[in-house]
């Protein structure tokens, strides 16, 4: 240490400096091709994706995306990602109606009204709720939530609202059987809500006090600092936190599985059964015979997935940048 | 105390772990691998467990689906193939299979109407398609009725409980289906996954057993030896000479008698057969082997034809407890035979005794 700041030994440091660029450079190179290989690899992934999906795109073009129809019978094969697609859109965002007031609730607690000694341990239980693997939640949701769902919430709510004018055929359904769009989506809810819950209660905690005291300087109540202060100030990562959550909600396969019915056909109602585009590959990917038009549709799902979570997840970090360092 | 107690047993193992070496039953265990088909796969790890000690071979068997065993046998990485929908005889010389029977399963219904009795409920196939095209919505309808005077049937709404993996169960159920009707062959028709018209999917027999139990009202459809093992109630069903007819092993074993199994690729058909005691909906299971066998993977068909061979002989009486039929001894010949297809790289018959 103290002869490498020596000025008249020249040599010895000169030599040793170029190790050590040499050095640098190698780890240089190292980390760059360690962040090249990423992206490598999702390029592959998505290309492998893309090119396996060809002959399905190819052979119903557009219709794809638009056919409910998905009939794997011999002879009259067709397939189309409407059905999949939107039960995967429609329980997620149902997902995100139901969980983010719950988690604007924890996170408006834990910041501002809970107790300083509440705060670490109920904001730790939040974050564990998050390491719950997702087959115990599709176990959990099909054995108590399910029929919960089906006798306190299907059959007195859907009764009563499915004699509504117009919006009635949403909630009316004859599906007794309990697995539901609506019950995948309050499963989803709860597995979000960690993640949303954790990134609100952190933007909030990055409010300058200053500006919170201010306000309550001038008389203004605990909800009013809140809705004139801290969700104006946060509001650009309050809504990048929510589609963080919606991009794990979107990919969500066997949770989901476990209670939305696995029915390939159109639902009318948040009570029928439905399937999402995780769950259909999941489902149907071992049994397609290799190069069959099944597995090329399959692919192609996958890649839709891809491409929805893809789009998801970019605006979330676009929404988040100011705050993400 | 403990320590030296471990100690000793591990210095004992260490010594009894040559002589173990050396012995020849454990030096000569050869080890078979198939994929396939999930709707055999408890008779199959019964009969690789008793392999394990009688032949010397270890049979490891993953039931990934009949299509990823078509798939992993056509690529070669496995010993052998599963599949319970049979290959077509061009799609077997396109890929260079030989397919065999190894055992015949049967296909049950099974529901959930509090206070009805195991093997109460008659269905005839009109109703049982009805049922699960959302034809007949409620339990009192006045045709289960009218089958069904003798017992009560609760008024509730009509549950259909279907595979939603793409499932050999399926395939074998949705092919009795479109025999008895003619709206449901042009309609849905058959296939290891089919487009329902109404009803909830649950994955894999255990969950089709799962939600029947808890849905009242449900209706579904299962491998046999599922619907044993967790005690569901099952039906009769109304077989093609119009009797009505328990699922038990003596109305499985009616059909497997009346099976015709000269067929290219052993590919007797078992569904809704004509006769008085005959369970409509009975089906074969199938091994794919590769006629050309590369070098290394000589030995693997030999073995696997050996195992198999060891079965036929002796694994009766498993796959009996398992409520699976045996093939009958005629058939066990026609399966030696098509082996002769099997022929190592110098092109001689791979011998199997």
């Amino acid at each position: 240490m103290s002869d490498t700041s020596l000025p008249q030994a020249s040599a010895p440091p000169a030599t040793r400096r170029t190790i050590g660029s040499a050095g640098d450079t190698l780890f240089e190179w190292l980390c760059r091709g360690a962040g090249l290989f990423v992206l490598l690899l999702l390029g592959a992934i998505i290309l492998t994706l893309f090119i396996g999906g060809l002959p399905a795109f190819r052979e119903f073009g557009l219709q794809f995306l638009w056919s409910s129809d998905w009939n794997p019978v011999e002879g009259r094969e067709s397939y189309g990602a409407l059905v999949p697609m939107l039960g995967t859109i429609v329980t997620s965002i149902l997902a995100i109606m139901l969980g983010v007031p719950v988690a604007f609730g924890i996170a408006f607690f834990l910041t501002e009204l809970a107790p300083q000694w509440v705060r670490r341990p109920v904001g730790t239980a939040i974050e564990l709720l998050a390491a719950v693997p997702s087959i115990i939640f599709g176990m959990w949701g099909l054995f108590v939530l399910v029929p919960f769902v089906q006798n306190y919430i299907q059959l007195p709510f859907g009764e009563t609202l499915g004699a509504l004018p117009i919006v009635g055929v949403i909630f009316d359904s004859n599906n007794f059987a309990g697995t539901s769009i609506f019950a995948a989506a309050m499963v989803l809810a709860i597995m979000i809500l960690p993640f949303i819950a954790a990134t609100m209660r952190d933007v909030f905690n990055q409010v300058p006090p200053v500006y919170k005291e201010s306000a309550y300087g001038l008389g203004a109540t605990r909800w009013e600092v809140m809705k004139g202060v801290v969700l104006p100030y946060t509001r650009i990562s309050v809504v990048g936190g929510i589609m963080l959550g919606l991009g794990r909600a979107l990919g969500e396969t066997m949770a989901v599985t476990f209670v939305i019915g696995n029915a390939n056909r159109m639902a009318s109602s948040i009570f029928d059964p439905s399937t999402t585009i995780a769950s259909v590959v999941a489902m149907e990917f071992p049994e397609s015979l290799m190069g069959s038009l099944k597995q090329s549709s399959l692919l192609a799902l996958g890649f839709l997935l891809f491409f929805i979570s893809f789009v998801v997840l970019a605006v979330s970090r676009w929404l988040l940048r100011s705050r993400l360092k | 105390m403990q320590n030296g107690f471990n100690r000793r047993s591990l210095m004992l193992g260490a010594a009894a772990l040559p002589m173990a070496a050396a012995a020849p039953a454990f030096a000569q265990q050869a080890t078979i691998t198939g994929a396939g088909a999930s709707f055999p796969r408890p008779v199959y790890e019964r009969w690789g467990q008793a392999a394990r000690e009688a032949l010397n071979i270890t049979l490891n068997y993953q039931s990934i689906g009949s299509g990823g065993g078509i798939n992993q046998i056509t690529n070669r990485t496995v010993d052998f193939g599963a599949t319970d929908a049979p290959l077509p005889a061009a799609q077997l010389a396109e890929r260079n299979l030989v397919q065999f029977p190894t055992v015949m399963g049967s296909v049950v219904l099974i529901v959930n109407l509090p206070g009805v009795a195991d093997n109460a409920l008659k269905l005839t196939s009109e109703i049982l398609v009805d049922l699960f095209a959302g034809r007949i919505t409620r339990w009192n309808d006045p045709r289960i009725v009218e089958a069904n005077r003798e017992i009560r049937i609760p008024n509730l709404p009509v549950s259909p409980v279907y595979r939603a993996d793409a499932s050999g169960t399926t395939f074998v159920f949705t092919t009795y289906l479109s025999r008895i009707s003619e709206a449901w062959r042009t309609g849905p028709g058959a296939a290891t996954s089919v487009q329902w018209p109404v009803g909830n999917g649950a994955r894999g027999n255990e969950g089709v057993a799962n939600a029947v139990r808890n849905t009242p009202g449900a209706i579904g459809y299962t491998e046999n030896a599922y619907a044993t093992v967790n005690r569901l109630v099952t039906t009769q069903l109304r077989n093609k000479s119009g009797r009505f007819v328990q699922p038990t092993l003596a109305t499985f074993q009616a059909a497997a008698s009346l099976a015709d199994w000269n067929k290219p690729g052993l590919a007797a058909d078992l569904v809704d057969l004509s006769g008085d005691d005959v369970w409509p909906i009975v089906s074969p299971t199938f091994i794919l082997l590769p006629t050309n066998p590369v070098a290394d993977r000589v030995e693997g068909s030999r073995n696997t034809m050996r195992f198999f061979d060891w079965t036929m002989r002796t694994g009766g009486d498993a796959a009996r407890r398992l409520e699976y039929i045996p093939l009958p001894e005629a058939v066990q010949g026609l399966v030696r035979a098509s082996w002769s297809a099997v022929r190592d790289p110098s092109g001689r018959p791979i011998t199997f005794a």
